[in-house]
């Protein structure tokens, strides 16, 4: 066993200790189908605890989209991102007006990878996520073959809040739900919509708290 | 009996073992024997059948665990119980909301606090460790708390961590300081107390249960908890004073003062699952775990939250017997 993969199982276990990194897989069985997994994002945690909620098979096929001004800053994360995570990297800012940024979640996509993707495109704390960004609609137009996956995860911003380094041990789930239907001849927006729609569906029942605890 | 209290320390807990693993083949083999029987069994029956079979499991569990901190001696017996301690208090704060501004506090209770007291367990430093959080850890809290600058449910906050940790960590640390404790007279022998406390909190926990399903008498407290009645409650008292009693043997009481110490241990233990059902309900939920709409947390506290509360009392009383007997 390879440093990376050692530090990948290391990683995967430690986020199971302090979250308990529970996958709930109410809308599809973790079967090596290829899928795009769009998610809320709240805290840098949030691959992490997708990533481990995983079975391990589905581990090495399933690659994270990285920012690579701040991923390859220094070796230690790169070397975190591309060894361990087996990241993909996309440039936040245009060399020239006609790059693609989806040019390399597509060729992952075509090489038969899963993604993971968060579509709000920054970490939100407001418990909704915002609206989301149009890539997840051009990749779905792309890869009609492929299954979206709405993914919730939750309490993950208790674990670690923006801003701080430590994670405090709460236990945290991933729901994964059923696959996103394709909707003839729907625009972006509304695609986009419901897209996020079924991402916030996927939150887990909040009915046995009391009214001021959810309100809270 | 004097012939088994002129034992050596290692033969006497050999033979508590024994004795112990026995009893669960014993009941595992005709548990199995019942679920090969055929025919159709009733709603009711089957799902009492299921609520042995969990439960047979968890004793399994709890004596495979008690046997590995014996064996294991000091160091493992208090890594052990600190790991269950910090997955008991993991899931207690998951229900208990908490603020961005506790994020600190947090930090301090499972990193610091924690595992300093089970490093004092661990040295037998029982002095420091009854006051460590009672005192020190009381004031750390709302200390660094304050100095995260949230007025908000300030009060509120803070009570419900310095709950969390007095239950799951202080409550829990009390059950390796049994075994680790050396009394005059009584040394190497406290994996027979520990034993004592589990087995007198369980049988009067079960005989509560059992009893309240059968008399079914007016509940104390509806709303907290619609089984506990008064009478229940003094059945399984009953039956641990009558456990406690046969068991003296294995402590260091005579038997009137093992039946007095069962008392006290299950009394504690199972108010103590009262004020547990009571929070749980302050916090809306049934059980601790096993919910996969919130957490996916197995359900430890519900099994431990008994011994959180019976073991602390029981060990202070040991050792407040101990000062004044010999």
């Amino acid at each position: 066993m390879s440093v990376a993969d050692f530090t990948g199982l290391f990683l995967a276990w430690l986020a199971r200790l302090i979250t308990g990194a529970q996958g709930h897989w109410k809308g599809c069985p973790p079967t090596a189908e290829q899928r795009i997994y769009f998610a809320n994002h709240q805290s840098h945690f949030d691959w992490v605890l997708i990533w481990a909620a995983l079975p391990r098979e589905l581990r090495a096929r399933t690659r994270p989209i990285a920012a690579r001004d701040y991923w390859t800053s220094s070796p230690l994360k790169s070397w975190l991102t591309a060894a361990v995570f087996n990241a993909i990297y996309v440039s936040r800012t245009r060399t020239t007006p006609d790059e693609d940024p989806l040019e390399p979640l597509v060729e992952a996509l075509e090489a038969g990878d899963s993604l993971v993707i968060f579509p709000e495109g920054t970490r939100s704390s407001k418990g909704e996520p915002q609206a989301f960004k149009a890539g997840l609609y051009h990749l779905a137009e792309q890869f009609p073959q492929v299954e979206l996956i709405p993914t919730w995860i939750d309490n993950v911003q208790r674990v670690m809040p923006k801003g701080e380094v430590v994670p405090v041990p709460i236990l945290c789930t991933v729901t994964f739900g059923e696959p996103l239907r394709r909707v003839p001849g729907e625009d972006k927006r509304e695609f986009l919509a419901r897209a996020r729609a079924a991402v916030m569906a996927q939150r887990p029942m909040q009915q046995e708290r009391n009214g001021t605890e959810t309100a809270r | 009996m004097s012939s088994l209290r002129q034992m050596s320390a290692s033969e006497q807990i050999g033979l508590l073992f024994l004795i112990l693993f026995g009893l669960l083949i014993l009941i595992t083999l005709g548990g199995l024997l019942y679920s090969l029987k055929a025919g159709e069994r009733s709603q009711a029956a089957e799902d009492n059948w299921r609520q042995f079979r969990r439960d047979l499991n968890a004793t399994w569990a709890g004596s495979c665990l008690f046997w590995v901190a014996w064996v294991s001696g000091a160091l493992g017996a208090t890594l052990l119980f600190g790991v269950l301690s910090f997955l008991a208090l993991r899931e207690f704060i998951t229900l208990m909301q908490t603020r961005r501004a506790d994020h600190r506090s947090l930090i301090l209770a499972f990193f610091c606090i924690l595992p300093l007291q089970y490093i004092l367990v661990g040295t037998r430093h029982f002095d420091i460790f009854s006051v460590l959080i009672p005192v020190y850890g009381f004031l750390a809290i709302p200390v660094a708390s304050a100095l995260a600058d949230d007025p908000q449910r300030f009060l509120e906050r803070n009570a419900k961590i310095q709950w969390g940790i007095m239950v799951c960590v202080y409550g829990l640390s009390h059950a390796p300081a049994l075994l680790l404790l050396d009394f005059k007279g009584y040394e190497g022998r406290g994996a027979f107390l520990l034993f004592f406390l589990v087995l007198v909190v369980g049988i009067a926990q079960i005989v509560q249960e059992v009893a309240s399903r059968s008399l079914r008498r007016r509940p104390v407290a509806r709303r907290i908890s619609r089984s506990f009645s008064l009478r229940a409650w003094v059945g399984g008292l009953l039956a641990a004073a009558l456990t406690g009693t046969l068991l003296y043997w294995i402590t260091p009481f005579k038997a009137g003062q093992a039946l007095v110490m069962a008392v006290v241990a299950a009394g504690s233990g199972t108010m103590g699952g009262l004020v547990m059902k009571a929070l749980k309900r302050d916090a809306g939920v049934v059980y601790w775990g096993n919910r996969s709409s919130i957490t996916g947390a197995v359900g430890l506290l519900d099994r431990i939250a008994v011994l959180c509360f019976a073991a602390p009392v029981f060990f202070h009383s040991v050792r407040w017997y101990f000062k004044n007997n010999l």
